[in-house]
């Protein structure tokens, strides 16, 4: 018991996190909530900064830690204190911990796309059109500046993307003489040449992922969460979801998949000794490669992801996170001066030759950068095909406003069409009710 | 609880009531309060209570208890727990009990060695246990698959659904054999030895000591070592926190009602269900403990 009582305890704080520090039901007003109405401009920012001051920064992002050096060289006064409260869920459990309490709680945050409208609804982020971050639209590809926008609101300003692309190792596929796949039918069709071929090889490995899930559905056109400030609704029956149901039921059912969970050491080390031969996944994970799967080094290769309908160009994001201000910071305008360094300003440059991918169309557009040649694809221009990536994201995704919760239980749901015979159908539909459930009781009208 | 019961009654038979004796258990209060009582009452009172993202907080009263007594994930990990509890506790007591009495029997070549190496897996941490026993388990790249490899078979995957519960229990044996085991050992050690010599002079042998001389004496030690385990069963936790990773699939958020809780609390910001469940699944414990403890010493 003492152990439950621990927990309880330990986590008593993060009780009240997200609707303790809002409560109200206005979410969805435009204006903002920040500042007492109060804009601040670029002046005042910019005197903030000659000031100076302390800025507590919580990220796992490892190119941060070089941003901060050059920042507090040009802004002296500053002192930015960077820490690493976590990645992931560890640091979002940390944060409402910390705003619950109402102490400890950082300036400035990194928060996932998927989960910012959570944080943005609980009014635990500063809405950021108050300090005119508006006009910073231009700079930011459309995929992630969408994915910082939540009911009206800016609540964040993006630092990295994740457009997809698919990772394969040329020496298996030459091995075997596989053809790239150019849609995920000719995909499926490889996994079983492969599998053949070699019974220890796999096309990849899946056992149950919610953000592939979801990458994969958003590239296929679908569209199951529709969120209108708190009505919700989550439908996995529409047309792109069963497109993905199709093809990834038959990769589940014909034993297609190594049942390797991803960031594993066996996912590294079946990257690098060529039992798993393709990665889909976000245009962040060449720095991955090379520190993680040195073994592949020279072996794989970039390319587009497969396509849902032959000849088309549809892309999705996976991955990537924002910066925020804390509604309960101290110094916020000091902050957006940071955030704005860091996501907008020089801060970009120290990030992408740190290896990051940016969120920024300029340095998308840089021909030096495009021409980046990659050591670890044997030399390709990888970024090319990243960059396509990006400008071909599909429009219009969004995802639930307590998506953290609803990726936690995936595996419950979803994850037993890997293990059971249950369908990846049955499977998303019971994520489906699993979610709604959550959600209504949560507050928000969920159909 | 005990203390101030004792202390108190000189101070009633006074006519002027003295506090003589709450100077001296009140420090002890005091922090009893603060870590025992206080964490409990807190508990309780998070429970009344539902906060929600959208509404903010609001007092419920028993709502989050009726909600987790008609909750079939809930239930189904008290069942799990139930079933694991069921088996693996006698299993592993029976098998620690065999230990006790062989290294008790005196006849054991290497006692001492013995007793250290299975004593020893209780002092590796448990998170370590878990992790070390999921690399045995990996069928892909463990031991589980390195065997398939080197000797052309396949062996059943441990980490499958249906199997996963038995491989856990494995482990919580492996882990805790040794522990019970010097429970019952130390217990066997203050039976003096001229039972045993007269045992001798009526003839006994060896099994019918046991029977009559070292079971009903250390009949104390294996009631308490019992009650811990069932509390050990019902707070399962580490061993499927750590397995999950690699086995996300077999293991549910709702696995046991302690990764329950843990899961509403830090996947769903559900922490006032979680404490309704905590304080349910801590009713539960203290009525199947407290059973157990009654029929355990009836005749005692």
């Amino acid at each position: 018991m003492s152990r439950f009582i621990k927990v309880a305890a330990a986590a008593s704080a993060a009780v009240l996190a997200l609707a303790a520090c809002g409560g109200g039901g206005d979410d969805s007003s435009s204006t903002g909530s920040s500042g007492g109405g109060a804009t601040v401009t670029d002046a005042q920012v910019e005197a903030a900064l000659q000031k100076g001051g302390t800025l507590t920064v919580w990220a796992w992002e490892p190119t941060l830690k070089d941003v901060v050096t050059k920042f507090q060289q040009k802004y002296p006064t500053v002192k930015v204190d960077l820490v690493n409260a976590g990645t992931g869920d560890k640091q979002y459990t940390a944060l409402q911990n910390a705003i619950a309490a109402g102490k400890g709680v950082p300036d400035v945050g990194q928060i996932e796309y998927y989960a910012l409208p959570q944080f943005a609804i609980g009014k635990a982020l500063t809405d950021l059109n108050s300090y005119g971050a508006e006009a910073l639209k231009a700079d930011f590809n459309p995929g992630p500046w969408n994915s910082v926008n939540s009911g009206g609101g800016v609540y964040g300003l993006p630092m990295d993307s994740g457009p997809m692309a698919l990772f394969y190792n040329k020496e298996v596929f030459d091995k075997h003489k596989i053809e790239v796949p150019k849609t995920w039918t000719e995909y499926l069709e490889a996994a079983r040449k492969l599998h053949k071929a070699d019974p220890k090889a796999y096309i990849t490995n899946d056992t149950g992922d919610a953000g592939l899930t979801t990458s994969l559905i958003w590239q296929a056109g679908g569209k199951p969460y529709q969120v209108d400030g708190t009505n919700v609704t989550i439908n996995f029956n529409d047309a792109g979801s069963q497109e993905f149901v199709k093809v990834w039921q038959t990769l589940i059912s014909e034993k297609l998949l190594a049942p390797i969970s991803s960031w594993s050491d066996q996912w590294f080390q079946g990257m690098g000794n060529g039992s798993i031969a393709t990665v889909a996944t976000g245009a962040w994970m060449p720095a991955n490669f090379v520190t993680s799967a040195p073994a592949g080094k020279g072996k794989w290769r970039a390319a587009e992801l497969p396509q849902w309908t032959a000849g088309a160009n549809a892309s999705a994001e996976n991955g990537g996170s924002a910066l925020s201000i804390m509604e309960k910071g101290a110094n916020k305008e000091l902050a957006y001066g940071f955030l704005k360094y860091a996501n907008d300003g020089d801060g970009v440059q120290v990030r992408v030759d740190g290896g990051a991918f940016p969120a920024t169309s300029k340095t998308l557009a840089d021909p030096k950068w495009l021409g980046d040649e990659f050591e670890y694809f044997g030399g390709q221009k990888a970024n090319e095909i990243f960059a396509k990536s990006a400008q071909n994201v599909v429009t219009g995704w969004s995802y639930l406003p307590f998506q953290v919760y609803s990726n936690s239980v995936f595996n419950d749901t979803v994850g037993k069409a890997y293990v059971s015979n249950t369908t990846l159908a049955d499977g998303l539909k019971a994520w489906q009710d699993q979610s709604a459930k959550y959600g209504n009781e949560q507050g928000f009208t969920v159909k | 609880m005990a203390v101030p019961l004792a202390a108190a009654p000189p101070a009633t038979r006074r006519a002027r009531r003295s506090y003589r004796g709450w100077q001296f258990v009140g420090p002890f209060m005091i922090v009893f309060a603060l870590v025992f009582l206080a964490p409990i009452v807190y508990a309780i009172y998070l429970s009344l209570y539902r906060n929600r993202l959208i509404g903010g907080n609001a007092f419920v009263g028993l709502d989050n208890y009726t909600q987790a007594l008609q909750d079939p994930q809930f239930w189904s990990g008290v069942g799990r727990v139930g079933l694991f509890l069921v088996v693996q506790v006698p299993i592993m007591l029976f098998l620690a009990l065999l230990v006790a009495l062989a290294l008790d029997s005196g006849r054991l070549y290497g006692k001492s060695f013995f007793r250290v190496s299975i004593f020893l897996p209780y002092a590796v941490p448990a998170v370590v246990a878990a992790l070390m026993w999921g690399f045995i388990y990996g069928s892909q790249f463990g031991l589980i698959g390195n065997l398939n490899d080197a000797l052309g078979i396949t062996l059943p995957d441990p980490l499958k659904p249906s199997l996963i519960l038995a491989s856990i229990g494995n482990i919580t044996t492996w882990t805790f054999v040794g522990y019970n085991m010097l429970i019952f050992y130390s217990a066997l050690q203050v039976v003096p030895k001229s039972l045993y010599e007269s045992a001798a002079i009526d003839g006994a042998g060896q099994v019918r000591i046991i029977r009559s001389i070292k079971l009903p004496a250390i009949r104390g030690a294996l009631v308490i070592a019992t009650i811990f385990s069932i509390i050990g069963s019902f707070q399962l936790f580490n061993e499927p926190a750590i397995l999950r990773n690699l086995a996300p699939n077999a293991i549910t958020t709702y696995f046991t009602p302690n990764f329950y809780a843990y899961s509403l609390t830090f996947s769903g910001q559900q922490i006032n269900y979680s404490a309704a469940i905590a304080v349910v699944m801590a009713v539960i414990t203290m009525i199947v403990a407290y059973v157990v403890q009654l029929r355990g010493t009836k005749d005692l």
